[in-house]
């Protein structure tokens, strides 16, 4: 599974690449969930640079994740949201309901 | 209205296949000469119409889904995609923002996103019997490029 994390403190930073549609949504949900429990980070940063496709199957593996930060009263962030990927994010209004930076834009 | 260009294609109703299904319609649209944009939304246009088949349609079996897209004069993309599966009985219902039968796994936005990524989308379906889907998407013409 193309999922890599990094820890700096309590901070990891997840790394996606690939395609994330209903066939890989549900191993990436429980991958993250697996990686939370374990380092218990106070933030996790979800960079997406290296997504090359995503449905609203991936709308479900941010909301997901994004409660289950909220649960261990991490912050939680999306990072790097190509193109594509954005225009169903934005579409679905989720950056009305997390932190979520689209490439190109200022950090 | 005669297509100028058809494809049709079926496979079985397993999760493997929404990435080959989105992949050709890709390589089909791809004649059309679209936007990397317009192409991007054609591909997550088909990618939640087929998932729809394999989740919804066939929650217990394996089935088959078919795929066919035409060409039309105009620059007109239209994505037909069929199931014979349980169909859906309230297709208002099913269409909401945030609704959905499958559970944390799936956010309820498929539709929304066909409907917004596309120019119409039209539902049939009988229970029992399944569905048809269609999508219609009307390509820009690029003024690099005349016909």
């Amino acid at each position: 599974m193309p999922l890599s994390c990094k820890m700096d403190g309590r901070k990891m930073t997840a790394l996606i690449a690939g395609e994330v549609d209903h066939h890989r949504a549900k191993q990436l949900m429980l991958d993250l969930e697996r990686k939370i429990e374990i380092s218990y980070p106070k933030e996790l940063i979800l960079d997406l640079s290296g997504v090359t496709f995503m449905d609203s199957s991936g709308i479900a593996v941010l909301l997901r994740t994004c409660r289950r930060m909220r649960e261990v009263e991490g912050q939680f962030r999306v990072t790097q949201v190509p193109h594509q990927a954005g225009r169903v994010l934005r579409t679905a209004g989720l950056q009305k309901m997390m932190s979520i930076t689209f490439s190109g834009e200022e950090e | 209205m005669k297509p100028v260009n058809e494809v049709k294609m079926e496979f079985l109703s397993r999760s493997s296949n929404e990435g080959f299904a989105r992949a050709a319609a890709a390589c089909f649209a791809a004649q059309m000469d679209p936007t990397l944009e317009e192409l991007g939304d054609i591909k997550t246009a088909v990618s939640e119409g087929v998932t729809n088949a394999i989740i919804h349609a066939y929650p217990n079996e394996i089935g088959k889904v078919m795929v066919r897209m035409r060409i039309f004069p105009e620059h007109i993309l239209e994505i037909v995609i069929r199931d014979w599966g349980i169909g859906i009985s309230n297709i208002e219902q099913a269409k909401e923002p945030m609704y959905t039968t499958g559970g944390a796994d799936r956010s309820g936005m498929g539709f929304t996103i066909m409907e917004s990524f596309m120019d119409t989308m039209r539902v049939r379906s009988q229970v029992g019997k399944g569905t048809t889907l269609t999508l219609r998407r009307r390509i820009s013409r690029r003024l690099s490029h005349s016909e």
